[in-house]
């Protein structure tokens, strides 16, 4: 479990949280949603620690994690995975090099066991046989998936993903999802999605979090949504006329 | 009576600029004196003078600081091996050619100009040889060695480093716990270090060989006259100084400009601009260290 205390970070003059105070559970997909610019993206890279909060705290479990030197925070940094926008997949490396790299960096694991944990994972994302591809020659979708064996290879507590949605169509947004959902629930991991996808709400959203102008503006489950009164998750999540239909039939039903 | 007051202002502006950094008091009235003399201010009342000294200070101690952090303990040895190996191959192998060639005509010319200043007096031809070689050996394989590689390698670690980071492949490796620093910074500095003193040895021979060819195709010194001048007065410490030189130039040039691309933000353009400043700046601090060394070593 990860909880955030009176989360703020201003840069200049510019507040962008103004005092966030949330719970990310374990095995759940915790969900951060909001316009562009409400401030999922600093919020997320305060969580692992790429970006330092004005003031507020970030627990992992009882651990203060703001309050923990670039040293210890390596203890806590070995249970974290993260998929990033753009994957930030190494180039020079093909997509085994790439998924292998944190067991060639923290394991003592043999050759044969690394490759038998590569393949393995692969096979979790559905990417068996791309081992010798470089990320240039694989899809947008591919290279998402290889983003999210390396950031599981190493049987992390925490997954972090900054929106694993972003520039793919509907069916791989889907297939993406439902991956990230499966190794929560099997893993029994705490998972934070930063996303703006209304597919990724309403299909995995266990705990959502709604940023609006760098403060918390409501809270609840992918079941609470349709139901919910509160004025800025409606206008963001049923944004276009043809939402708003299907939320007016689904509630008329 | 004109120059007396100009020099009274420019005093006086010396002063208050130094006030500046005393007291608060002190820059309040400073700022306020600006105003009276017109000088162009920036947001937070600093004058540009200003804020272009405190950006000198800002880089130089996190520049410090980079190379202190670059000094941490390994996650695991093989593996900055492996980075370290790798970053020699393209230092080193991916250099020498662009090295050889820079350094051929280098030396040939050098002979050609020497031979022309020679012309008619009275000083045996075979110091043409003599000159050749410590000239290449001293000054010239290291300097242009240098030089020639903060524009190809330095550029060339700028742009890598800055990639990286906008592709956020380093926040990447940071979330994974890697020191980020040393992983990246460390294998390519002391790669540098070890080959790039290789790659002098190469190019002062290349630049005798060029000499050699220069003067013998073009009849300028005999073949035996421009050897006896390779082997006459030959001193061993000017081959620790082309050493030293390498080395202080390596670390310079490789440090710089993984400064530079370390620390990029924005996008292309300031990748672009970074990568000009690794080569600017190498090149800047290559030639005064050249300067120091050249008073300290000889």
């Amino acid at each position: 479990m990860i909880r955030i205390e009176n989360i703020k970070k201003q840069f200049g003059d510019q507040k962008v949280l103004k005092g966030v105070t949330t719970v990310f559970e374990e095995g759940k997909t915790n969900l951060i949603i909001g316009k562009s610019g409400a401030g999922k993206t600093v919020m997320l890279k305060i969580l692992v620690g790429l970006i330092h909060p004005t003031s507020g705290k970030v627990w992992y479990g009882d651990t203060d994690f703001t309050a923990l030197n670039t040293k210890e925070r390596k203890a806590i940094r070995s249970e974290m995975g993260m998929l990033f926008q753009g994957s930030a997949l190494f180039d020079s490396m093909t997509v085994e090099e790439n998924v292998r790299f944190p067991l060639d960096m923290f394991t003592a694991m043999t050759r044969a066991e690394k490759e038998r944990k590569v393949n393995e994972t692969l096979d979790r994302v559905e990417l068996t046989g791309s081992n010798n591809k470089y990320p240039s020659e694989v899809s947008g979708g591919m290279q998402k998936r290889v983003g999210i064996a390396r950031a599981i290879i190493l049987d992390p507590k925490f997954l972090f993903c900054d929106e694993p949605n972003s520039g793919l169509d509907p069916t791989t947004s889907m297939r993406i999802d439902e991956l990230i959902r499966n190794i929560t629930m099997e893993n029994k991991i705490t998972t934070v999605i930063n996303t703006h996808d209304m597919n990724s709400v309403m299909e995995i959203g266990d705990n959502i979090n709604l940023l609006h102008l760098g403060e918390l503006a409501w809270v609840g489950n992918r079941h609470e949504v349709i139901d919910s009164d509160n004025k800025l998750l409606q206008d963001f999540i049923f944004a276009s006329p043809f939402l708003q239909r299907l939320r007016d039939a689904a509630i008329k039903k | 009576m004109k120059s007396n007051r100009r020099h009274w202002k420019s005093s006086t502006c010396f002063f208050l600029e130094s006030s500046l950094f005393s007291k608060k008091s002190a820059s309040f009235v400073a700022i306020s004196r600006f105003k009276c003399f017109g000088i162009k201010r920036n947001a937070k009342g600093l004058s540009n003078k200003n804020t272009r000294t405190l950006n000198l200070f800002f880089h130089f101690g996190r520049y410090l600081i980079f190379i202190k952090n670059m000094f941490a303990r390994p996650e695991k040895l093989s593996m900055y091996w492996k980075e370290t190996t790798r970053q020699m191959i393209d230092i080193g192998i991916g250099s020498l050619v662009i090295i050889g060639l820079v350094s051929v005509f280098i030396g040939a010319v050098t002979a050609i100009q020497f031979a022309y200043q020679l012309g008619g007096s009275s000083i045996p031809k075979y110091y043409i040889g003599y000159i050749v070689r410590d000239i290449m050996i001293i000054e010239l394989a290291p300097t242009f060695t240098c030089l020639a590689l903060a524009g190809k390698v330095g550029s060339n670690i700028a742009a890598e480093l800055g990639g990286m980071r906008q592709k956020e492949q380093i926040d990447a490796l940071e979330v994974m716990g890697v020191d980020t620093t040393a992983y990246l910074v460390l294998p390519k500095i002391i790669a540098a270090v070890t080959v790039i003193p290789m790659l002098v040895v190469v190019s002062a021979f290349m630049g005798m060989a060029g000499g050699y060819v220069a003067c013998t195709v073009g009849n300028l010194v005999s073949d035996a006259e421009f050897m006896q001048g390779l082997r006459v007065f030959f001193d061993p410490y000017n081959i620790w100084m082309m050493q030293i030189k390498a080395v202080v130039f390596a670390f310079l040039l490789t440090s710089i400009s993984c400064y530079q691309g370390f620390f990029v933000t924005g996008g292309s353009i300031e990748l672009g601009r970074a990568s000009t400043s690794a080569v600017v700046i190498s090149n800047i601090l290559i030639l005064l260290a050249d300067y120091i060394l050249a008073l300290l070593l000889t």
